[in-house]
């Protein structure tokens, strides 16, 4: 009885993810590392190797992908990416030096080669924006000032996502320079074409999917993007981004319905995703690579805090504003595991899926916390500081203490070891 | 004293903030969600962190259409049931689905013995039932309109809120 067994199994995973979803909602933190976790528990070298819903889960984590991307194309309309990247591109180009970089120079100082090299940058390089978007509500900072700054950042590395996927997937299957360049000059053609086709006719496309009948517009969008993510993926130029194109191409009406029918939707997939990349991930792999993801998360953790800080500043927000948008930005998640994920299948670097789980665990559970105290931490020091500048200089108390810019350590211990200030002149 | 001014800024992903300056340089700020919600802030720019709201305040799109009408320039209209000068005043109560009252009949409230407030409505999704009669069946999601003095409305709405 095939089919019962693998009723069993897929049923048990899927109750398994609602428990540890509610357990997770009670403390307020994002599902994913659990979701992550019970994936590891599940499979290969864990407690409970599954066989029947094996190839299930493969697709469904497939289809997980394409949601999330679709679902993210749906966020943005192409007025909201064409603006930001027209006004914020420095942000951006500084958020790639500084965080796509370590994770770069992480692969190749371990010997895992250039393609690998490609891949950990992207994991260490975009932001989740689905755990900032729930932190900043949580804690009330919707209507903050820098909050702008902070989502023009996430809306960036979306756009990124773009170009990004394209090389990554040409590289992972491990075609020639030319055939490479070729599915690149697709990719951002196809990625122009929709930008431009969705900034001045939107509505035609809208209109088209539009209906007012929820199953007709769940069924029409779906098989939409689904197609259009196949055919991407025939060309090379990975499913993700035809699926995200078309969430940008949809606008208005369309954008607003198919985005309430498609949560649950995305939730249910997205969760099965998590577990697939938990389920290819060997638990015992994970202890050998722990020390090199800790290291990464703590440096890239900085490095988000001084890109945050960097592109506040440039907005013109005050101190305390800059630490917040440092802070909020240093969570990875969902889309790092989506990058590592397409290595896993492709099969490089075998030590690359533990190290983006363990990398993920630690940043996805650790940035909600940043995003909090950053801030509060960072004036700590620099009050602490200003006062030992006092005593040390020992004026007499009727001299105002020097003034003291904004501080230059990040608010780790671990921060004398590289500094991620964003080029001030030290305290003296 | 400048005049007052409204200033829209994009929130990718999440909606849109619109910034309203007041004549003496104060600033609140409305977050407009994608889902109808909507977030109040209010901002002291004189504190040495003016970036941060200093009131943060979520509102489902019912919360914000009350404020709405409390908000309203027109509020003082006879329309709008005034009444307070003559002592009485009228409110909207809401049943929830978890009442004690969802499917239970109007007269067994008591209502007017027990506080003096009559029900002189209900709302019902789109449409309104003006003087429903005892056998009037509640439901869950109604809006009753209760009159009467400020200690029998209070007393009215502590009886409907039952669960």
């Amino acid at each position: 009885m095939h089919s019962a067994v693998f009723l069993i199994e897929f049923g048990a995973i899927i109750l398994a993810l609602g428990l540890l979803g509610r357990f997770a909602g009670r403390f307020r933190f994002s599902p994913i590392p659990l979701y992550l976790l019970a994936g590891l528990a599940f499979g290969e070298g864990g407690l409970l190797p599954l066989g029947a819903s094996e190839e299930f889960v493969a697709i469904g984590a497939e289809i997980g992908v394409i949601l999330l991307l679709l679902m993210l194309g749906l966020e943005y309309t192409a007025s909201d990416l064409v603006s930001n990247l027209k006004t914020q591109y420095p942000a951006g180009i500084v958020d790639f030096t500084l965080n796509a970089l370590p994770g770069a120079a992480a692969a190749l100082l371990m010997g895992w080669g250039p393609v690998a090299a490609v891949v950990l940058a992207g994991v260490t390089w975009i932001s989740s924006s689905g755990v900032i978007a729930k932190v900043l509500g949580d804690l009330g900072r919707v209507g903050n000032r820098e909050t702008p700054v902070i989502l023009s950042i996430l809306v960036l590395e979306d756009l990124a996502m773009a170009v990004y996927l394209p090389i990554i997937t040409a590289l992972l299957a491990g075609v020639g320079w030319a055939a490479g360049g070729l599915t690149l000059a697709i990719a951002l053609g196809a990625a122009g074409l929709v930008l431009f086709v969705a900034v001045r006719h939107g509505r035609l496309i809208s209109r088209f999917v539009s209906s007012d009948d929820p199953e007709k517009l769940l069924l029409v969008v779906l098989g939409l993007t689904i197609l259009v993510a196949g055919l991407a993926q025939q060309l090379q130029v990975s499913a993700a981004v035809g699926a995200f194109l078309v969430g940008i191409a949809l606008s208005g009406e369309a954008a607003e319905g198919a985005h309430a029918l498609l949560l649950p939707l995305r939730d249910l997939f997205a969760a099965v995703f998590f577990v697939f990349f938990g389920l290819h991930t060997d638990p015992a792999s994970i202890p050998p690579v722990l020390l090199p993801a800790l290291a990464l998360a703590v440096v890239t953790a900085c490095t988000k805090i001084a890109t945050g800080y960097w592109a506040a500043r440039r907005a013109k927000i005050s101190v305390k504003g800059r630490w917040r948008a440092g802070g909020a930005l240093v969570a990875r998640g969902e889309f790092s595991i989506v990058i590592a994920g397409l290595a896993v299948t492709a099969g490089i670097e075998p030590r690359l899926g533990p190290l983006a789980t363990a990398y993920v665990l630690i940043l996805v559970i650790v940035g909600p916390l940043t995003a909090r105290f950053t801030q509060p931490v960072a004036e700590r020091v620099s009050l602490w500081r200003r006062a030992r500048a006092v005593s040390a200089a020992a004026l007499p108390a009727t001299v105002p203490a020097p003034a003291v810019g904004p501080e230059t350590t990040g608010p780790h211990e671990e921060a004398d070891a590289h500094d991620p200030s964003p080029g001030r002149a030290p305290a003296p | 004293m400048t005049a007052s001014r409204l200033s829209r800024t994009p929130l990718p992903g999440i909606g849109y903030r619109y910034d309203l300056t007041t004549r003496d340089q104060k600033t609140v700020s409305v977050v407009a969600h994608r889902d109808g919600g909507r977030t109040l802030s209010a901002y002291r720019p004189e504190a040495d962190d003016p970036d941060a709201c200093a009131l943060s305040l979520k509102l489902t799109a019912g919360e914000a259409d009350a404020l709405i009408d409390a908000l309203m320039p027109s509020h003082h209209s006879p329309n709008l049931l005034h009444t307070t000068d003559l002592g009485l005043v009228a409110e909207r109560i809401e049943i929830a689905a978890t009442s004690y009252w969802n499917g239970r009949l109007m007269g067994e409230t008591q209502l007017r013995t027990e506080t003096g407030a009559s029900i002189v409505a209900v709302l019902r999704r789109a449409e309104a039932i003006p003087s429903p009669t005892p056998d009037f069946r509640l439901a869950g999601g109604d809006t009753v309109i209760v009159i009467g003095t400020r200690e029998g409305v209070e007393a009215a709405a502590s009886i409907l809120g039952r669960e």
